[in-house]
């Protein structure tokens, strides 16, 4: 170890260091008075808490191995790196995508059509959308419920009054909300892209109730959902070419953004907070220097008693 | 440095305006610069960037 050690780092780190500063950092430090209980308090958390940690990991490695079904290829999306912004008009393409196909079954009840401003849709865009929904509302003054068009601040439509109608309507399956599915689901954007994409034929000896289909990246392999993105399935207005692989990222990209709304702030902020952290860590290491350097540089003399 | 330190650091009065005028100053420029740098390196990608196609 220690041969390894010195390969390492030269000679440096295992340099003994002069007797009498070992004494001074000694002098300096509060576990000198600790009684042994405490001492031995202090070790067995620290061993607890790096046991828990490494078996929560090993769980984690065990979990990846078990299972029958296809873990999803992480795909190159162009906000996967630490200081990468959503695109924002993948975003915009993915709300097409789920407004014109996913919303035929899956509600998305925590987003609002105020949430699209400033993000994929101008105000009036926002507003045009929302008119374009119906919504219950009263009661008015004569305690009567009505219908009116959508505002802005109404919340995306469900296409099921409530679960059971939606288990009823799919064969006792529930389409999820999606509002969060990107962080619900693990393999997050990457397994909604390899789920949208991987519909394929059952292999030999897999077998399938009525109403279910083969997705190797679904746990289990029998979905109840039935492929629905297909080449040109919708047109995109920007003219983007409509392939498959296009409107899975899209809507992956969409989904991406309802689950972390905040994620382009998240992402700038990161960049803010190395900037004052680097600042404060130069000034805390000046600081150290400086306080030290008084400590580091004195001399203790022993000077006898004269008689 | 004795010039800053016998106008400025001195007094505690003086000292507690160059500490909060000093505070506005270096929040202002991390601020912008790193909304800067952010917005450099994903140009083409934020909703500012495209917005002008739909107004």
């Amino acid at each position: 170890m220690a041969a390894t050690l010195r390969r390492f780092h030269g000679l440096r780190l295992l340099k003994s260091a002069p007797a009498l500063s070992l004494q001074q950092a000694k002098n300096l430090s509060s576990a000198g008075s600790w009684a042994s209980g405490n001492k031995k308090l202090i070790g067995a958390l620290g061993a607890i808490t790096g046991g828990v940690g490494a078996l929560i990991y090993a769980l984690e490695q065990s979990v990846q191995a078990s299972g029958g079904e296809v873990h999803s290829p992480a795909q190159p999306w162009s906000h996967r790196g630490l200081f990468d912004a959503l695109d924002h008009q993948s975003v915009r393409r993915g709300y097409e995508v789920y407004k014109q196909v996913c919303s035929a079954c899956h509600s998305m009840q925590y987003i609002a059509y105020r949430n699209l401003v400033g993000v994929t849709h101008t105000e009036a865009e926002a507003k045009a959308e929302a008119e374009q929904i119906t919504v219950k509302d009263g009661p008015d003054d004569t305690g009567n419920y009505y219908t009116r068009p959508g505002k802005l601040s109404d919340y995306f439509p469900s296409p099921y009054p409530n679960e059971e109608a939606a288990r009823a309507a799919n064969n006792g399956a529930y389409p999820p909300d999606l509002s969060y599915i990107v962080s619900a689901r693990k393999g997050g954007e990457d397994y909604i892209f390899s789920l949208l994409t991987g519909y394929h034929d059952a292999p030999a000896g897999v077998v399938l109730r009525e109403g279910q289909y083969f997705n190797p990246y679904f746990p289990g392999g029998a979905i109840s959902m039935a492929q629905v993105l297909y080449n040109e399935v919708i047109e995109y207005e920007d003219g983007t070419p409509p392939t498959q692989s296009q409107l899975a990222k899209d809507v992956a990209t969409f989904l991406k953004w309802t689950s972390e709304p905040e994620h382009d702030d998240r992402k700038q902020l990161l960049i803010k907070v190395i900037g004052i952290l680097g600042f404060l860590t130069v000034i805390s290491y000046y600081i150290k220097r400086h306080k030290w350097s008084s400590l580091k540089s004195r001399k203790i003399v022993f000077v006898p008693k004269e008689k | 440095m004795k010039v800053i330190y016998n106008t400025l650091f001195k007094r505690t009065s003086t000292y507690a305006v160059a500490i909060i005028a000093s505070a506005f100053f270096f929040e202002r420029a991390i601020d912008v610069t790193s909304v800067a740098i952010f917005e450099g390196i994903n140009k083409g990608k934020l909703w500012k960037d495209i917005k002008g196609k739909y107004e």
